[in-house]
């Protein structure tokens, strides 16, 4: 028993460690993506100089924001102006422990995995209030402020979504659901929820066109105005992983998981399949990130109250009626 | 949205925007007191690129001046240069060549359609989309490649002179010219999907900051501003200077003077300065570029004025000569200056975003408003 219990602990400490390396890895791979992409959509070649096609420039750009120095502006909150980035990183990594990239390769399957993941990702709501307040920056209170109330908002239309789905699975472990949909996928089923769910995600990340907490021509950078070095870097390692985060949520509960047709890799295809969907969702965030103008608050939040919750509510009592009847 | 309960004084803060402030271009302060996101009161600061041209210019001949026009309004260069050669000329009783005043013509829209590419790119940029800013610099090199070729510069161009300009145009100029609106026709369609008829932009951009004919003649309002409040006024048309009048082209209005009649009223624009420039380069007569001027030019006392077409509104300089060749005043008034001041009464009780996009759909150049 005592070496069973210890195995899992070793099992968990491997994963956290794991976990680590790869949001790191992942903020390399999406800060390349993005800027190559973004070059691609605006016609210019992007990255070229540092190694062949610019593959390097991230790492470089990593050691000169851990060389740069750590400016804290006068008056901020000392404390919680160091905190906060690191408040921002804790959420995001937690909830990949229990995201099944394949069958086997999984930190740990909860019972209630899906709760899980939904109540530690909310924590990053307080991360950036508490950099906006910090900061003793108004453009970085401003940013602060409309990302809890969009955070908050987004959230309900996003657990609606994701609720019509639990309903026909009658599970909250992640590995359930996916194995729910070896026939169908529930995008499919689901194209509603499925709909709502992008659209809730897009705000949940604070990426455009609902980047508003750092609306560069507006609040300068919203909440991490005042942030240099290191700082900045955790919330933008914190923000790609997120993004990760919400693709691999929607991979897990809408686009069937590791599922998919068999590939010449053995046990590894069900892995290259989650990571292949869940980076075509990535893909397709910052295609939309590089094209669209940005909403203004209250329209942002018309959208969710008058749109985006009736419309999932509905959803949701057609799914349990549905659910019932068949 | 106008804010219609009485704000508390202590529920009341200030912000300040600017001067260094990515949506302000360049060193525009404005000071908003705010409630919330709700602006209460702003208040725009200029003078932080003040160079006194106008002082400069009564300290030099009259020619020395020249290359000082090129940099109040830097991203619509030849308008000025324009003005005020025209002013020497009105002042002199020089007679122009037919063929330079239609040089003129052409190259001022071609840099009017530069102006506005960068302005079509900067708005979006101040309303989130940064993509739309590499097409129209893309569109706006072409440009710039083409009057670097003649002019021998790329921004602050000073290439027209008393009596004609400084260098002919050559067929390689009209063979590029041509070819340049072929190009920019066909990518009219292509900025018409991705930006004009997108809903996001749209909602951004209706209803916010309504400017009524009224405001226009209380400010002194010109420009694309004023004929997005439905006023038809434009120097080319209204007071016709060089050889406009040759011309057949319209003067594109909006109907309600909000954010988006500007846009959609500049986004035309760009249509009527490529047919000027086609009909310029069909009709294009042979003769002189520059008239004979003699190597001094002594300026007759008086007072003269002469007022252009600007890519940002109507532009006049206003010149007192006591009879040396160095003037004894000149007075520049700028149009930006004008639709700026519209700001303070126009955007009280508008959210922070809103006054983002009024000021975008300005165009304002502050170098200009300043100088």
């Amino acid at each position: 028993m005592e070496t069973a219990g210890n195995l899992v602990l070793l099992r968990m400490v491997i994963a956290v460690v794991l976990i680590v390396a790869f949001v790191f890895l992942n903020a390399l791979i999406m800060g390349y993506l993005e800027r190559k992409i973004s070059a691609r959509i605006q016609r210019r070649p992007g990255l070229m100089e540092v190694g062949p096609h610019g593959i390097l420039q991230l790492l470089i750009d990593g050691f000169k924001l851990i060389g740069k120095q750590l400016i804290i502006p006068k008056d901020a909150d000392r404390f919680l102006f160091r905190l906060a980035p690191l408040l921002s990183f804790v959420p995001v990594v937690l909830p990949l422990m229990v995201i099944p990239f394949s069958s086997k390769l999984q930190g740990r399957d909860f019972d209630i995995g899906l709760i899980f993941i939904l109540a530690i990702s909310s924590l990053n709501v307080m991360a950036i209030l508490m950099a906006g307040w910090a900061s003793n920056n108004k453009y970085s209170l401003f940013g602060a402020m409309r990302s809890v109330a969009q955070n908050i908002s987004y959230e309900i239309p996003m657990l609606l979504s994701l609720l019509a789905v639990i309903f026909m699975t009658n599970t909250f472990s992640m590995q359930g659901i996916v194995q729910a949909q070896n026939k169908i996928w529930f995008f499919l089923v689901q194209p509603v929820a499925f709909l709502i769910y992008i659209i809730a995600s897009f705000a949940e990340t604070n990426r455009a066109p609902f980047d508003l907490p750092e609306a560069e021509s507006e609040l300068t950078a919203g909440y991490h105005t005042e942030y240099s070095g290191m700082g900045f870097s955790l919330f933008m390692l914190a923000e790609y992983a997120n993004m990760f985060v919400v693709c691999s949520i929607a991979t897990v509960m809408f686009l069937g998981g590791w599922h998919g047709i068999p590939l010449p890799f053995g046990e590894y295809s069900n892995a290259i399949w989650f990571f292949m969907k869940v980076y075509g969702l990535m893909v397709f965030m910052i295609w939309v990130r590089w094209t669209y103008p940005r909403t203004r608050f209250d329209q942002l939040m018309n959208f969710c109250w008058k749109y985006l919750i009736p419309f999932a509510l509905v959803n949701l009592l057609v799914t349990v009626v549905l659910v019932k009847l068949l | 949205m106008p804010v219609t309960k009485n704000i508390p004084q202590e529920h009341r803060f200030f912000l300040n925007m600017g001067p260094q402030h990515p949506s302000t271009h360049g060193v525009l302060r404005v000071i908003l007191e705010m409630d919330g996101e709700y602006i209460v009161e702003p208040q725009p600061v200029l003078g932080y690129g003040h160079r006194m041209q106008e002082k400069m210019a009564e300290c030099r001949s009259w020619p020395g001046f020249l290359p000082n026009t090129g940099r109040m309004d830097y991203a619509a260069v030849l308008p000025y240069n324009h003005g005020y050669v025209a002013l020497i000329e009105r002042l002199t009783g020089v007679e122009v060549p037919i063929r330079a005043e239609y040089i003129r013509v052409i190259t001022s829209e071609l840099n009017r359609i530069a102006s506005h590419l960068i302005w079509y790119g900067a708005l979006l940029l101040d309303l989130g989309a940064f993509t739309p800013i590499l097409y129209t610099f893309d569109d706006r090199e072409q440009i710039l490649d083409i009057l670097e070729d003649i002019t021998g510069s790329r921004l602050t161009y000073c290439y027209f002179r008393v009596g004609g300009v400084s260098k002919d145009i050559d067929d390689k100029f009209v063979v590029r010219t041509r070819e340049f609106i072929k190009r920019l026709r066909s990518r009219f369609s292509m900025y018409e999907k991705l930006v004009n008829n997108n809903v996001i932009f749209i909602n951004r951009m209706k209803g916010i900051g309504v400017i009524d004919a009224d405001m226009c003649r209380r400010y002194g309002v010109t420009g694309p501003v004023a004929r997005g409040s439905g006023i038809s006024y434009d120097m080319r048309k209204s007071e016709p200077y060089s050889v406009y009048p040759e011309f057949d082209f319209d003067i594109p209005v909006g109907e309600h003077g909000d954010a988006m009649d500007r846009f959609l009223v500049r986004f035309r624009e760009l249509e009527q300065s490529l047919r000027i420039i086609e009909q310029g380069l069909d009709k294009l007569p042979e003769g002189p570029f520059r008239a004979k001027v003699p190597k001094k030019i002594k300026l007759p006392a008086g007072d003269c004025n002469f007022s252009v077409e600007t890519a940002r509104g109507s532009l006049s300089y206003y010149m007192i000569s006591d009879g040396s060749d160095v003037p004894y005043r000149l007075k520049i008034r700028v149009p930006s200056y004008s639709n700026l001041s519209v700001l303070s009464e126009l955007c009280r009780g508008m959210l922070l975003s809103d006054l983002v996009a009024t000021m975008g759909s300005f165009d304002l150049v502050i170098p200009e408003i300043d100088r």
